[in-house]
Protein backbone atom coordinates (compact mmCIF):
# COMPACT_ATOMS: atom_id res chain seq x y z
CA UNK A 1 0.00 0.00 0.00
CA UNK A 2 0.88 3.35 -0.69
CA UNK A 3 1.52 6.57 1.22
CA UNK A 4 0.21 9.67 -0.08
CA UNK A 5 1.56 12.89 0.99
CA UNK A 6 -1.96 15.21 1.18
CA UNK A 7 -1.14 18.49 0.69
CA UNK A 8 -3.81 19.60 3.76
CA UNK A 9 -3.94 16.76 5.91
CA UNK A 10 -0.61 15.17 5.48
CA UNK A 11 0.72 11.62 4.77
CA UNK A 12 -2.33 9.24 4.45
CA UNK A 13 -2.56 5.63 3.15
CA UNK A 14 -4.01 5.19 -0.05
CA UNK A 15 -6.83 3.66 0.95
CA UNK A 16 -8.04 7.27 1.66
CA UNK A 17 -7.63 9.00 -1.34
CA UNK A 18 -9.23 8.41 -4.66
CA UNK A 19 -7.73 8.21 -8.06
CA UNK A 20 -8.41 10.55 -11.01
CA UNK A 21 -5.93 9.34 -13.89
CA UNK A 22 -3.64 11.36 -15.79
CA UNK A 23 -3.28 15.26 -14.38
CA UNK A 24 -3.40 18.37 -16.82
CA UNK A 25 -5.54 16.82 -19.67
CA UNK A 26 -7.26 20.38 -20.56
CA UNK A 27 -11.06 20.72 -22.07
CA UNK A 28 -10.77 21.57 -25.34
CA UNK A 29 -11.13 25.44 -25.71
CA UNK A 30 -13.44 25.70 -28.49
CA UNK A 31 -15.19 22.14 -28.77
CA UNK A 32 -16.99 23.20 -31.99
CA UNK A 33 -13.82 23.56 -34.15
CA UNK A 34 -12.52 20.37 -32.93
CA UNK A 35 -11.66 17.29 -35.30
CA UNK A 36 -12.64 13.66 -34.77
CA UNK A 37 -9.27 13.33 -34.02
CA UNK A 38 -8.63 15.77 -31.37
CA UNK A 39 -11.35 14.11 -29.72
CA UNK A 40 -10.09 11.06 -29.36
CA UNK A 41 -6.49 12.18 -28.38
CA UNK A 42 -8.29 14.38 -25.72
CA UNK A 43 -11.34 11.94 -24.61
CA UNK A 44 -9.32 8.51 -25.08
CA UNK A 45 -5.36 9.12 -25.51
CA UNK A 46 -3.22 8.49 -22.36
CA UNK A 47 0.77 9.27 -21.78
CA UNK A 48 0.40 6.02 -19.71
CA UNK A 49 4.45 6.16 -19.17
CA UNK A 50 6.93 3.43 -17.27
CA UNK A 51 8.24 6.34 -14.96
CA UNK A 52 6.93 9.13 -13.20
CA UNK A 53 3.10 9.96 -14.35
CA UNK A 54 1.23 12.95 -13.55
CA UNK A 55 -1.70 12.76 -12.07
CA UNK A 56 -4.51 13.36 -9.90
CA UNK A 57 -6.10 12.68 -6.72
CA UNK A 58 -8.82 13.38 -4.02
CA UNK A 59 -8.69 13.04 -0.71
CA UNK A 60 -12.10 11.08 -0.42
CA UNK A 61 -11.75 10.12 3.76
CA UNK A 62 -10.35 13.45 4.38
CA UNK A 63 -10.88 16.71 3.34
CA UNK A 64 -11.95 16.25 -0.27
CA UNK A 65 -10.01 18.25 -1.77
CA UNK A 66 -7.94 17.49 -5.37
CA UNK A 67 -4.74 18.02 -6.26
CA UNK A 68 -1.76 16.75 -8.07
CA UNK A 69 1.15 13.90 -7.86
CA UNK A 70 4.17 12.93 -9.50
CA UNK A 71 4.54 9.49 -8.93
CA UNK A 72 7.03 6.44 -10.36
CA UNK A 73 4.46 3.52 -12.26
CA UNK A 74 7.23 1.12 -11.53
CA UNK A 75 8.32 1.57 -7.84
CA UNK A 76 5.71 3.36 -7.22
CA UNK A 77 7.30 6.03 -5.66
CA UNK A 78 5.63 9.56 -4.92
CA UNK A 79 8.03 12.19 -5.89
CA UNK A 80 5.84 15.14 -6.13
CA UNK A 81 2.91 17.06 -4.61
CA UNK A 82 1.45 20.12 -6.00
CA UNK A 83 -1.80 21.90 -6.05
CA UNK A 84 -4.16 21.50 -9.10
CA UNK A 85 -3.95 24.32 -11.77
CA UNK A 86 0.13 24.57 -11.16
CA UNK A 87 2.77 23.50 -13.72
CA UNK A 88 3.97 19.84 -13.62
CA UNK A 89 7.36 20.37 -11.69
CA UNK A 90 10.37 19.87 -13.43
CA UNK A 91 12.56 16.91 -12.27
CA UNK A 92 15.79 16.41 -13.87
CA UNK A 93 16.76 13.37 -11.45
CA UNK A 94 14.23 11.67 -11.53
CA UNK A 95 13.67 10.67 -15.52
CA UNK A 96 11.80 7.77 -16.43
CA UNK B 1 8.62 -31.98 -34.25
CA UNK B 2 8.66 -35.43 -32.67
CA UNK B 3 5.19 -35.94 -32.05
CA UNK B 4 3.75 -37.05 -28.76
CA UNK B 5 1.70 -39.75 -28.08
CA UNK B 6 1.43 -43.42 -26.27
CA UNK B 7 3.98 -44.82 -28.15
CA UNK B 8 6.74 -41.82 -27.70
CA UNK B 9 5.68 -42.05 -24.26
CA UNK B 10 6.59 -45.29 -23.63
CA UNK B 11 10.06 -45.13 -25.44
CA UNK B 12 11.17 -42.21 -23.47
CA UNK B 13 10.32 -43.99 -20.31
CA UNK B 14 12.72 -47.56 -21.53
CA UNK B 15 15.26 -44.85 -21.66
CA UNK B 16 14.34 -43.11 -18.26
CA UNK B 17 12.77 -40.00 -20.19
CA UNK B 18 16.70 -38.13 -20.57
CA UNK B 19 16.35 -37.96 -24.38
CA UNK B 20 12.68 -35.61 -24.69
CA UNK B 21 13.37 -33.30 -27.48
CA UNK B 22 13.30 -29.49 -26.14
CA UNK B 23 10.43 -28.20 -27.05
CA UNK B 24 11.60 -24.98 -28.68
CA UNK B 25 15.39 -23.86 -30.47
CA UNK B 26 17.03 -21.10 -28.79
CA UNK B 27 18.28 -19.35 -31.47
CA UNK B 28 20.59 -16.16 -32.09
CA UNK B 29 18.55 -13.87 -33.95
CA UNK B 30 19.32 -13.63 -37.72
CA UNK B 31 19.79 -9.93 -39.28
CA UNK B 32 16.51 -9.54 -40.88
CA UNK B 33 13.49 -11.18 -41.08
CA UNK B 34 9.89 -10.43 -42.90
CA UNK B 35 8.12 -10.36 -39.42
CA UNK B 36 9.22 -9.17 -36.42
CA UNK B 37 6.83 -10.19 -33.31
CA UNK B 38 7.63 -8.08 -30.06
CA UNK B 39 6.26 -10.08 -27.19
CA UNK B 40 6.62 -13.94 -26.59
CA UNK B 41 3.15 -13.89 -24.41
CA UNK B 42 0.55 -16.22 -25.09
CA UNK B 43 -0.73 -13.66 -27.60
CA UNK B 44 2.72 -13.47 -29.41
CA UNK B 45 3.16 -17.25 -29.54
CA UNK B 46 -0.35 -17.84 -30.94
CA UNK B 47 0.43 -15.22 -34.01
CA UNK B 48 3.68 -16.57 -34.93
CA UNK B 49 1.96 -19.81 -34.89
CA UNK B 50 -1.35 -19.34 -37.02
CA UNK B 51 1.45 -16.52 -39.51
CA UNK B 52 3.62 -20.04 -39.85
CA UNK B 53 0.29 -22.54 -40.26
CA UNK B 54 -2.38 -20.68 -41.76
CA UNK B 55 -0.42 -18.71 -43.68
CA UNK B 56 2.63 -19.69 -45.00
CA UNK B 57 4.69 -17.11 -43.34
CA UNK B 58 7.95 -19.05 -41.46
CA UNK B 59 10.64 -16.00 -41.85
CA UNK B 60 9.13 -14.63 -38.29
CA UNK B 61 10.85 -13.99 -35.19
CA UNK B 62 9.25 -13.53 -32.05
CA UNK B 63 11.62 -11.30 -29.56
CA UNK B 64 10.84 -11.36 -25.47
CA UNK B 65 12.33 -9.30 -23.05
CA UNK B 66 12.35 -11.74 -20.30
CA UNK B 67 11.58 -15.06 -20.87
CA UNK B 68 8.86 -17.02 -22.42
CA UNK B 69 5.30 -16.62 -21.51
CA UNK B 70 6.46 -15.06 -18.24
CA UNK B 71 4.36 -11.92 -17.89
CA UNK B 72 0.37 -12.29 -18.28
CA UNK B 73 0.08 -16.08 -19.66
CA UNK B 74 1.58 -17.07 -16.53
CA UNK B 75 -0.05 -15.03 -13.97
CA UNK B 76 -4.03 -15.22 -14.74
CA UNK B 77 -6.62 -17.19 -13.30
CA UNK B 78 -7.13 -19.31 -16.74
CA UNK B 79 -10.85 -18.36 -17.21
CA UNK B 80 -12.28 -19.28 -20.49
CA UNK B 81 -15.55 -18.15 -22.02
CA UNK B 82 -17.43 -16.07 -24.48
CA UNK B 83 -20.73 -15.08 -23.40
CA UNK B 84 -19.83 -11.02 -24.21
CA UNK B 85 -22.46 -9.01 -25.08
CA UNK B 86 -22.41 -7.48 -28.09
CA UNK B 87 -21.72 -9.39 -32.04
CA UNK B 88 -18.26 -8.05 -32.30
CA UNK B 89 -17.41 -9.72 -28.90
CA UNK B 90 -19.57 -12.80 -29.12
CA UNK B 91 -17.71 -13.46 -33.02
CA UNK B 92 -14.29 -13.16 -31.60
CA UNK B 93 -14.32 -14.75 -28.37
CA UNK B 94 -16.43 -17.51 -29.83
CA UNK B 95 -14.13 -18.14 -32.53
CA UNK B 96 -11.35 -18.34 -29.91
CA UNK B 97 -13.56 -21.19 -27.65
CA UNK B 98 -13.95 -23.22 -31.04
CA UNK B 99 -9.99 -23.24 -31.64
CA UNK B 100 -9.70 -23.99 -27.67
CA UNK B 101 -11.88 -26.99 -28.15
CA UNK B 102 -9.85 -28.24 -30.85
CA UNK B 103 -6.32 -26.85 -29.37
CA UNK B 104 -4.62 -29.73 -27.51
CA UNK B 105 -5.64 -32.21 -30.56
CA UNK B 106 -4.17 -29.35 -32.89
CA UNK B 107 -1.08 -28.31 -30.95
CA UNK B 108 -0.03 -32.29 -30.31
CA UNK B 109 -0.14 -30.86 -26.83
CA UNK B 110 -2.29 -31.26 -23.48
CA UNK B 111 -3.71 -27.90 -22.60
CA UNK B 112 -5.87 -29.40 -20.17
CA UNK B 113 -8.71 -27.62 -21.08
CA UNK B 114 -11.47 -28.26 -18.87
CA UNK B 115 -14.96 -27.50 -19.44
CA UNK B 116 -16.59 -27.33 -16.23
CA UNK B 117 -19.31 -24.33 -16.42
CA UNK B 118 -18.52 -20.31 -15.67
CA UNK B 119 -21.53 -19.10 -14.04
CA UNK B 120 -21.63 -15.43 -13.61
CA UNK B 121 -24.05 -14.11 -10.69
CA UNK B 122 -26.40 -11.68 -10.18
CA UNK B 123 -27.42 -9.64 -6.99
CA UNK B 124 -29.17 -6.86 -7.47
CA UNK B 125 -32.95 -6.90 -9.73
CA UNK B 126 -30.65 -4.54 -12.32
CA UNK B 127 -28.62 -7.29 -12.49
CA UNK B 128 -31.16 -9.85 -13.02
CA UNK B 129 -32.23 -7.99 -16.00
CA UNK B 130 -28.87 -7.27 -17.70
CA UNK B 131 -27.47 -11.21 -17.22
CA UNK B 132 -31.07 -12.53 -18.95
CA UNK B 133 -30.48 -9.43 -21.61
CA UNK B 134 -26.94 -11.32 -22.24
CA UNK B 135 -28.36 -14.66 -22.36
CA UNK B 136 -30.62 -13.55 -25.10
CA UNK B 137 -27.82 -11.64 -27.03
CA UNK B 138 -25.55 -14.90 -26.80
CA UNK B 139 -28.21 -17.29 -27.95
CA UNK B 140 -28.60 -14.91 -30.84
CA UNK B 141 -25.18 -15.13 -31.67
CA UNK B 142 -24.36 -18.94 -31.10
CA UNK B 143 -23.15 -18.66 -27.97
CA UNK B 144 -24.68 -21.45 -25.31
CA UNK B 145 -25.75 -19.52 -22.69
CA UNK B 146 -28.45 -20.33 -19.83
CA UNK B 147 -30.03 -18.72 -17.08
CA UNK B 148 -31.00 -20.04 -13.37
CA UNK B 149 -32.35 -19.01 -10.55
CA UNK B 150 -31.11 -18.81 -7.12
CA UNK B 151 -32.20 -22.65 -6.58
CA UNK B 152 -30.49 -23.29 -10.09
CA UNK B 153 -27.32 -21.96 -8.88
CA UNK B 154 -27.15 -23.74 -5.69
CA UNK B 155 -28.15 -27.11 -7.78
CA UNK B 156 -25.16 -26.58 -10.33
CA UNK B 157 -22.60 -25.34 -7.43
CA UNK B 158 -23.20 -27.09 -3.79
CA UNK B 159 -20.86 -25.26 -1.91
CA UNK B 160 -22.07 -21.44 -2.90
CA UNK B 161 -24.57 -19.53 -0.34
CA UNK B 162 -27.70 -18.49 -1.56
CA UNK B 163 -28.60 -17.31 1.74
CA UNK B 164 -31.31 -14.20 1.38
CA UNK B 165 -29.94 -12.67 4.67
CA UNK B 166 -27.14 -10.61 3.23
CA UNK B 167 -26.36 -7.45 1.27
CA UNK B 168 -26.59 -9.11 -1.76
CA UNK B 169 -27.83 -12.01 -2.03
CA UNK B 170 -27.39 -14.46 -5.19
CA UNK B 171 -30.41 -13.95 -7.09
CA UNK B 172 -29.30 -16.31 -10.03
CA UNK B 173 -26.91 -16.89 -13.04
CA UNK B 174 -25.91 -17.15 -15.90
CA UNK B 175 -24.44 -20.36 -17.17
CA UNK B 176 -21.81 -21.08 -19.98
CA UNK B 177 -21.52 -24.86 -20.17
CA UNK B 178 -18.72 -24.90 -22.57
CA UNK B 179 -16.41 -22.33 -20.08
CA UNK B 180 -13.86 -23.49 -18.11
CA UNK B 181 -10.59 -23.35 -17.04
CA UNK B 182 -6.91 -24.68 -18.94
CA UNK B 183 -3.36 -25.10 -18.28
CA UNK B 184 -1.93 -21.57 -19.01
CA UNK B 185 1.45 -22.29 -19.46
CA UNK B 186 1.06 -25.28 -21.99
CA UNK B 187 -0.97 -23.26 -24.03
CA UNK B 188 1.68 -20.88 -24.63
CA UNK B 189 4.30 -24.06 -24.65
CA UNK B 190 2.40 -25.64 -27.33
CA UNK B 191 2.05 -22.47 -29.77
CA UNK B 192 5.79 -21.96 -29.29
CA UNK B 193 6.56 -25.72 -29.63
CA UNK B 194 4.21 -25.34 -33.08
CA UNK B 195 5.94 -22.08 -34.30
CA UNK B 196 9.38 -23.42 -33.23
CA UNK B 197 8.93 -26.68 -35.57
CA UNK B 198 7.39 -24.17 -38.66
CA UNK B 199 10.76 -21.93 -38.77
CA UNK B 200 9.32 -19.33 -35.99
CA UNK B 201 13.00 -17.87 -34.25
CA UNK B 202 11.92 -17.73 -30.55
CA UNK B 203 14.58 -14.96 -29.42
CA UNK B 204 14.08 -14.65 -25.47
CA UNK B 205 16.14 -11.65 -23.35
CA UNK B 206 16.09 -9.84 -25.94
CA UNK B 207 14.59 -6.18 -25.49
CA UNK B 208 13.03 -3.60 -28.16
CA UNK B 209 14.69 -0.64 -26.99
CA UNK B 210 13.53 1.21 -30.35
CA UNK B 211 11.31 0.94 -33.77
CA UNK B 212 13.05 2.33 -36.71
CA UNK B 213 11.32 3.51 -39.58
CA UNK B 214 12.32 5.46 -42.75
CA UNK B 215 9.67 7.60 -44.68
CA UNK B 216 7.01 6.30 -41.85
CA UNK B 217 7.51 2.84 -42.66
CA UNK B 218 8.89 0.82 -40.32
CA UNK B 219 12.35 -1.09 -41.59
CA UNK B 220 12.91 -3.13 -38.59
CA UNK B 221 13.72 -2.75 -34.22
CA UNK B 222 16.29 -2.20 -31.82
CA UNK B 223 17.11 -4.10 -29.63
CA UNK B 224 19.44 -5.05 -26.40
CA UNK B 225 20.50 -7.79 -29.04
CA UNK B 226 21.72 -5.27 -32.01
CA UNK B 227 19.38 -4.49 -34.77
CA UNK B 228 17.16 -6.44 -36.28
CA UNK B 229 15.78 -6.16 -39.87
CA UNK B 230 11.64 -6.49 -40.27
CA UNK B 231 9.37 -5.80 -43.05
CA UNK B 232 6.97 -5.89 -40.59
CA UNK B 233 6.43 -5.73 -36.88
CA UNK B 234 4.09 -6.68 -34.70
CA UNK B 235 3.90 -5.57 -30.72
CA UNK B 236 2.00 -8.10 -28.30
CA UNK B 237 3.31 -6.84 -25.19
CA UNK B 238 0.50 -6.67 -23.18
CA UNK B 239 0.79 -3.88 -20.16
CA UNK B 240 4.10 -2.33 -21.84
CA UNK B 241 2.40 -1.86 -24.92
CA UNK B 242 2.11 1.92 -24.72
CA UNK B 243 5.40 1.97 -24.10
CA UNK B 244 6.36 0.25 -27.28
CA UNK B 245 4.10 2.35 -29.39
CA UNK B 246 6.02 5.37 -27.76
CA UNK B 247 8.81 4.24 -29.40
CA UNK B 248 6.98 4.53 -32.85
CA UNK B 249 5.61 7.85 -32.20
CA UNK B 250 2.05 6.62 -31.54
CA UNK B 251 -0.59 7.11 -28.64
CA UNK B 252 -2.63 4.88 -27.68
CA UNK B 253 -6.15 4.54 -25.63
CA UNK B 254 -4.35 2.42 -23.04
CA UNK B 255 -3.56 2.50 -19.20
CA UNK B 256 -1.29 0.01 -17.29
CA UNK B 257 -3.13 -1.39 -14.36
CA UNK B 258 -1.98 -3.87 -11.86
CA UNK B 259 -4.07 -6.55 -11.42
CA UNK B 260 -3.80 -9.48 -8.85
CA UNK B 261 -4.89 -12.72 -7.93
CA UNK B 262 -4.04 -15.32 -5.16
CA UNK B 263 -4.53 -18.99 -4.34
CA UNK B 264 -5.00 -20.76 -1.55
CA UNK B 265 -3.38 -24.12 0.17
CA UNK B 266 -4.17 -27.13 -2.45
CA UNK B 267 -7.74 -28.61 -0.86
CA UNK B 268 -9.68 -32.02 -1.86
CA UNK B 269 -12.06 -31.24 -4.55
CA UNK B 270 -14.59 -28.79 -3.72
CA UNK B 271 -15.25 -26.53 -6.79
CA UNK B 272 -15.80 -28.32 -10.08
CA UNK B 273 -16.78 -25.15 -12.11
CA UNK B 274 -16.15 -21.23 -12.13
CA UNK B 275 -18.22 -18.78 -10.49
CA UNK B 276 -17.78 -15.24 -11.41
CA UNK B 277 -19.44 -12.08 -9.54
CA UNK B 278 -19.74 -8.63 -10.61
CA UNK B 279 -21.25 -7.28 -7.82
CA UNK B 280 -19.76 -8.62 -4.41
CA UNK B 281 -16.65 -9.07 -6.98
CA UNK B 282 -14.59 -12.00 -6.68
CA UNK B 283 -14.22 -14.68 -9.28
CA UNK B 284 -13.16 -18.33 -8.21
CA UNK B 285 -12.19 -22.02 -9.44
CA UNK B 286 -9.93 -24.50 -7.88
CA UNK B 287 -7.45 -26.33 -9.94
CA UNK B 288 -6.18 -30.05 -11.19
CA UNK B 289 -3.75 -29.19 -8.05
CA UNK B 290 -6.44 -28.71 -5.70
CA UNK B 291 -5.97 -24.61 -5.01
CA UNK B 292 -8.57 -22.56 -5.25
CA UNK B 293 -7.78 -19.76 -7.45
CA UNK B 294 -8.98 -16.42 -6.81
CA UNK B 295 -9.17 -12.75 -8.44
CA UNK B 296 -10.59 -9.46 -8.96
CA UNK B 297 -10.22 -6.08 -9.85
CA UNK B 298 -7.42 -4.05 -10.54
CA UNK B 299 -6.04 -1.24 -8.51
CA UNK B 300 -7.49 2.10 -9.61
CA UNK B 301 -3.97 3.54 -10.00
CA UNK B 302 -1.46 3.59 -13.71
CA UNK B 303 1.41 0.68 -13.04
CA UNK B 304 4.04 -1.27 -14.05
CA UNK B 305 5.15 -2.73 -11.16
CA UNK B 306 3.65 -5.92 -10.98
CA UNK B 307 1.96 -5.96 -7.70
CA UNK B 308 -0.92 -4.03 -5.86
CA UNK B 309 -2.20 -2.90 -2.88
CA UNK B 310 -3.35 -5.42 0.04
CA UNK B 311 -6.85 -3.49 0.28
CA UNK B 312 -7.71 -5.26 -2.84
CA UNK B 313 -6.84 -8.66 -1.74
CA UNK B 314 -9.05 -8.03 1.52
CA UNK B 315 -11.97 -6.77 -0.70
CA UNK B 316 -12.33 -9.92 -2.99
CA UNK B 317 -11.74 -12.07 -0.04
CA UNK B 318 -14.80 -10.47 1.69
CA UNK B 319 -16.29 -11.04 -1.03
CA UNK B 320 -15.82 -14.57 -0.85
CA UNK B 321 -17.02 -15.11 2.55
CA UNK B 322 -19.99 -14.37 1.41
CA UNK B 323 -20.56 -16.69 -1.24
CA UNK B 324 -18.24 -19.22 0.18
CA UNK B 325 -18.54 -19.06 4.03
CA UNK B 326 -17.18 -22.66 3.88
CA UNK B 327 -13.55 -21.19 2.45
CA UNK B 328 -13.00 -19.10 5.76
CA UNK B 329 -10.85 -21.74 7.00
CA UNK B 330 -8.90 -22.05 3.98
CA UNK B 331 -4.93 -20.80 4.44
CA UNK B 332 -4.03 -18.53 1.59
CA UNK B 333 -0.51 -19.70 -0.46
CA UNK B 334 0.37 -16.64 -2.33
CA UNK B 335 -0.49 -13.64 -4.25
CA UNK B 336 1.08 -12.31 -7.29
CA UNK B 337 -0.08 -9.21 -9.33
CA UNK B 338 0.06 -9.03 -13.72
CA UNK B 339 0.04 -5.48 -15.76
CA UNK B 340 -3.16 -4.99 -17.42
CA UNK B 341 -3.08 -3.17 -20.36
CA UNK B 342 -6.88 -1.78 -20.21
CA UNK B 343 -9.07 0.41 -23.08
CA UNK B 344 -11.77 2.77 -22.61
CA UNK B 345 -14.92 0.74 -23.51
CA UNK B 346 -13.17 -2.71 -21.80
CA UNK B 347 -11.92 -4.68 -25.48
CA UNK B 348 -9.18 -5.08 -27.21
CA UNK B 349 -7.12 -3.64 -30.29
CA UNK B 350 -5.84 -5.99 -33.30
CA UNK B 351 -5.26 -3.57 -35.66
CA UNK B 352 -2.91 -2.21 -38.38
CA UNK B 353 -1.40 1.10 -37.45
CA UNK B 354 -0.68 4.92 -38.79
CA UNK B 355 3.00 3.45 -39.42
CA UNK B 356 3.14 1.24 -42.17
CA UNK B 357 4.21 -2.13 -41.43
CA UNK B 358 3.13 -1.80 -37.81
CA UNK B 359 0.82 -3.69 -36.22
CA UNK B 360 -0.48 -3.77 -32.76
CA UNK B 361 -2.58 -6.37 -30.24
CA UNK B 362 -3.25 -5.01 -26.94
CA UNK B 363 -6.20 -3.66 -24.42
CA UNK B 364 -7.15 -7.21 -23.98
CA UNK B 365 -7.39 -5.52 -20.28
CA UNK B 366 -8.17 -8.16 -17.85
CA UNK B 367 -9.54 -11.08 -20.57
CA UNK B 368 -6.75 -12.13 -22.55
CA UNK B 369 -6.17 -15.33 -21.53
CA UNK B 370 -9.32 -16.88 -23.25
CA UNK B 371 -8.69 -14.91 -26.36
CA UNK B 372 -5.12 -16.62 -27.04
CA UNK B 373 -6.14 -18.34 -29.82
CA UNK B 374 -8.44 -15.79 -31.96
CA UNK B 375 -6.20 -13.07 -30.82
CA UNK B 376 -3.65 -14.87 -32.47
CA UNK B 377 -5.26 -16.24 -35.57
CA UNK B 378 -7.08 -12.95 -36.01
CA UNK B 379 -3.72 -10.96 -35.93
CA UNK B 380 -1.65 -13.24 -37.78
CA UNK B 381 -4.36 -12.52 -40.61
CA UNK B 382 -3.89 -8.64 -40.38
CA UNK B 383 -0.36 -9.19 -40.54
CA UNK B 384 -0.21 -11.65 -43.37
CA UNK B 385 -2.65 -9.87 -45.51
CA UNK B 386 -2.36 -6.30 -44.49
CA UNK B 387 -5.83 -5.97 -43.91
CA UNK B 388 -7.88 -6.99 -40.80
CA UNK B 389 -10.28 -9.79 -40.62
CA UNK B 390 -13.81 -9.55 -40.17
CA UNK B 391 -13.52 -11.15 -36.73
CA UNK B 392 -11.52 -7.91 -35.64
CA UNK B 393 -11.71 -5.24 -37.90
CA UNK B 394 -14.45 -3.93 -35.31
CA UNK B 395 -11.32 -3.75 -33.17
CA UNK B 396 -9.63 -0.96 -35.16
CA UNK B 397 -7.15 1.39 -33.34
CA UNK B 398 -9.20 4.06 -35.16
CA UNK B 399 -12.47 2.89 -33.34
CA UNK B 400 -11.46 5.73 -30.61
CA UNK B 401 -11.69 8.19 -33.54
CA UNK B 402 -14.88 7.35 -34.77
CA UNK B 403 -16.76 6.68 -31.89
CA UNK B 404 -17.65 3.23 -32.62
CA UNK B 405 -16.94 1.99 -29.26
CA UNK B 406 -17.75 -1.79 -28.39
CA UNK B 407 -18.42 -1.39 -24.63
CA UNK B 408 -18.09 -4.73 -22.73
CA UNK B 409 -17.80 -3.59 -19.19
CA UNK B 410 -20.61 -4.94 -18.40
CA UNK B 411 -19.38 -8.70 -19.49
CA UNK B 412 -15.69 -8.17 -18.58
CA UNK B 413 -17.01 -9.15 -14.97
CA UNK B 414 -13.66 -7.20 -13.52
CA UNK B 415 -14.45 -3.74 -12.25
CA UNK B 416 -12.22 -0.93 -14.06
Amino acid sequence: MMRIECPWCGGRDETEFHYGGEAHIARPEDPDALSDEAWADYLFMRANPRGVHAERWMHAQGCRRWFNVLRHTASHEVVAVYPMGAPRPDLPETAA
Amino acid sequence: MARYSIFSLARNALTGHRDWPELWRSPEPRPAYEVVIVGGGGHGLATAYYLAKEHGVTDVAVVEKGWLAGGNIARNTTIIRSNYLWDESAAIYEHGLKLWEGLSRELNFNVMLRQRGVMNLAHTEHDVRESIRRVNANRLNGVDAEWLDAEGVKAFCPPISISPDVRYPVLGATLQRRGGVARHDAVAWGYARGADARGVDIVQHCEVTGIRRVRGRVTGVETSRGFIGARKVALVAAGHSSVLAQMAGLRLPVESHPLQAMVSEPLKPVLDCVVMSNAVHVYISQSDKGELVLGAGIDAFNSYGQRGGLHVLEDQLAALMQLFPAFSRARLLRSWGGIVDVCPDASPIVSKTPVEGLYINCGWGTGGFKATPSSGWAFAHTIARDEPHKLNAPFALDRFTSGALIDEHGAAAVAH
